[in-house]
């Protein structure tokens, strides 16, 4: 367990190093610090003074050894934008980003696992091939098109004329395909609660929920059809095994077998992979807070982009890279807690 | 279900047709009306990319044939359209079909040639690591895990994002389809050198390679020329699935100003450029590209289940 663990940490600590190269190297190569506090009237020669006093002219390894100091201690240096500390601007906009995923996953874990092992226990079922096809289309649709769709129908809303208006039938299906929108869908609204320091929730009041409800479906929506193949598909698996027909025929209760017996197994690789999603969730939570001008780290990372605010997109990759890192040393260390039959150290270098 | 393939001097084209006629995959695609219905669905959308200059009523990279009054017309089932634009007219008075023509082009240019770019490194990588193993193996795995930890889409953000800070907006824009390839290809390499090195570790243990090693064939012969075609049906059905993923990641890159220009659009960027007249009604802008997208991605993603299920390769889980 010991060797086990030393050896996570050691990969982990090996990866956030490659991260905070790439993070310097992305720094040392854009942008000019100088440029950015002197105006155009400063000569060369001061310049050069100026780069000199901060150490710009040193080698590669030195200056990374002082980034890299810098860093540990919390120092990203200060976003040219917002004119303070970078690691302040990403603490400021860290909760919003934190409650949209929740929000998401709340949906992710709530739906994927009924509907899963639903499928799963009746696959010819007509519900469960509702799913598997409401599944594919749902990969298919990119997170920003959802996006977009949700606004239109639940926030602008839709008026549809398909159907003769003049008959009842006509009348109610038009209704009923018609949505009055209202939704926000733009920012997280006025009704935020403070809670410590920088973080003002959203889930306290009944319009900042309200204003939580369109972003987190959207980046459910992208996750959630992924989660409910996976369940189905390995939920299928473990039926088929030894342990679940010997359980059958030992007379136990079909539900004790399905939801104590199976869905245990059946969680092990759902585990993993979800560990793994989280990478892609960040990524998606860009795309998501771009459409609806959720002021979350997504949307700051893009924003800082667009103006070049070197140091915060820096800041950005590194506190990103660290929960990559720190979350898939944690699901691997569970899975190597919970799934006994993993050879702890037996994994090649 | 290995087929070993017979020397290629005897059988001409027309054998290898017959092959095909003969073989399973034919046979199942002749039973699924859904397999056809997509492939039939996705041959028209790459037939009207190809044909897109002779099959679009404008050219809306000619400044001269747009038309700003007549912007933001709506598709003709909508009262106030102009039969002359069938599918409307975007904020810039471009023909929304003719520009939705000329995007899909630019989408599945990207999207191919971003996966051939995986594809190549994929195969090469995973080859090498599959049958050379050790030092090689590991090194070129470890890379692969710590990049798909990232997600792909992650990756091609923050590469996107560095390279256009790196290179200049305008320079980016000109060569936005080369850039768009190299990112997403290189994003996405992992994917086939997981694949590839699976099904090479199979196929080493095999007795024909040991006889070919016994022959006395070079390591590199053997790789390629023996192991590789034997690895091919994981790696085709890994395609479809990278395509679709290659042209989402395109239609991401661009909805999020990394990718194709307003000028020069893909599907992506023409979503990108109506989300801004959603709010004052002009829904179409935005929701027909968006329809175009889903309905490519989605008879490609399809092709590739039946596919799956078809041929059932040995495909190596996370």
């Amino acid at each position: 367990m010991i060797a086990f663990l030393t050896k996570r940490l050691m990969h982990a600590l090996l990866v956030m190093f490659i991260i905070s190269v790439i993070a310097f190297a992305i720094q040392d190569n854009l942008g000019d610090p100088i440029q950015q506090m002197v105006g155009q009237s400063v000569p060369e020669s001061e310049r050069e003074a100026l780069r000199e006093q901060f150490g710009l002219n040193d080698p590669f390894h030195v200056q990374y050894l002082r980034f890299a100091g810098n860093a540990l201690s919390g120092d990203f240096g200060t976003s040219y934008f917002y004119r303070e500390p970078a690691l302040e601007v990403i603490a400021r906009h860290l909760p919003a980003t934190l409650e949209l995923v929740f929000g998401a996953t709340l949906l992710i874990v709530l739906l994927s696992v009924p509907i899963g092992v639903y499928s799963a226990i009746k696959p010819r079922a007509l519900l469960s091939r509702f799913f598997m096809g409401a599944s594919i289309i749902g990969i298919s649709i990119p997170v920003f098109l959802t996006a977009i769709l949700l606004i239109q129908v639940f926030s602008i809303g839709i008026s549809v004329s398909l159907f003769p208006e003049s008959t009842a039938w006509g009348a109610w299906l038009n209704g009923l395909l018609s949505t009055d929108g209202g939704m926000p869908s733009f920012g997280r609204g006025q009704d935020l609660v403070p809670v410590v320091g920088h973080w003002e929730t959203n889930l306290a009041s009944l319009g900042g929920l309200k204003h939580l409800v369109l972003p987190s479906v959207a980046l459910a929506s992208i996750m959630l059809p992924l989660f409910i193949r996976l369940i189905r598909a390995e939920m299928m698996e473990v039926l088929q095994s030894e342990y679940v027909k010997f359980a059958r025929a030992k007379g136990i209760g079909v539900r004790r077998i399905y939801f104590l017996h199976a869905l245990k197994n059946t969680m092990l690789p759902v585990i993993t992979v979800g560990g793994v999603q989280i990478g892609t969730m960040v990524a998606y939570t860009i795309l998501t807070e771009t459409v609806f001008q959720w002021p979350g780290m997504g949307l700051m990372f893009l924003d800082a982009i667009n103006r070049a605010d070197i140091p915060l997109i820096v800041a950005y990759l590194m506190i990103v890279g660290v929960i990559f890192v720190v979350t898939n040393t944690l699901v691997d260390l569970i899975y190597g807690l919970v799934n006994p039959t993993v050879k702890l150290t037996g994994k090649p270098a | 279900m290995s087929t070993h393939s017979s020397p290629p001097a005897a059988t001409p084209a027309v054998g290898r047709w017959q092959r095909l006629r003969d073989s399973y995959l034919w046979y199942s695609f002749k039973r699924d009306r859904g397999a056809q219905l997509c492939l039939a669905t996705l041959l028209a959308l790459v037939g009207m990319a190809l044909l897109a200059p002779w099959l679009a009523p404008t050219d809306p990279y000619d400044l001269a044939q747009i038309d700003i009054l007549a912007s933001e017309l709506p598709p003709f089932w909508i009262e106030g359209s102009d039969p002359a634009y069938s599918l409307g007219t975007d904020a810039q008075g471009r023909d929304l079909w003719s520009i939705i023509l000329y995007g899909t082009r630019v989408s599945l240019l990207i999207g191919f040639g971003a996966v051939l770019l995986q594809a190549l490194l994929g195969v090469v990588f995973g080859l090498l690591a599959g049958y050379l193993g050790g030092r090689v193996d590991a090194l070129l795995m470890r890379l692969a895990d710590i990049q798909l930890s990232f997600s792909t889409l992650m990756v091609a953000i923050v590469v996107g994002a560095v390279v256009k800070a790196t290179l200049g907006g305008s320079f980016y824009s000109d060569y936005a389809i080369l850039m768009l390839i190299l990112i997403i290809g290189l994003a996405e390499w992992p994917q086939y050198a997981r694949t590839v090195r699976a099904s090479v570790l199979a196929e080493k243990r095999k007795e024909y390679v040991d006889a070919a090693k016994v022959m006395g064939l070079k390591s590199r012969r053997i790789m390629f020329r023996h192991v590789l075609p034997n690895t091919l049906s994981p790696i085709f059905v890994i395609s479809t699935v990278q395509i679709a993923n290659a042209i989402i990641s395109e239609a991401a890159l661009s909805f999020l100003g990394l990718g194709m220009p307003e000028t020069h659009p893909s599907l992506g960027s023409l979503i990108k450029a109506g989300f801004d007249y959603l709010q004052s009604g002009a829904w179409w802008i935005t929701l027909i590209p968006g329809a175009f997208l889903v309905v490519l991605v989605l008879s490609i993603n399809l092709l590739g289940d039946w596919l799956r299920d078809v041929m059932n390769p040995r495909l190596y889980k996370g």
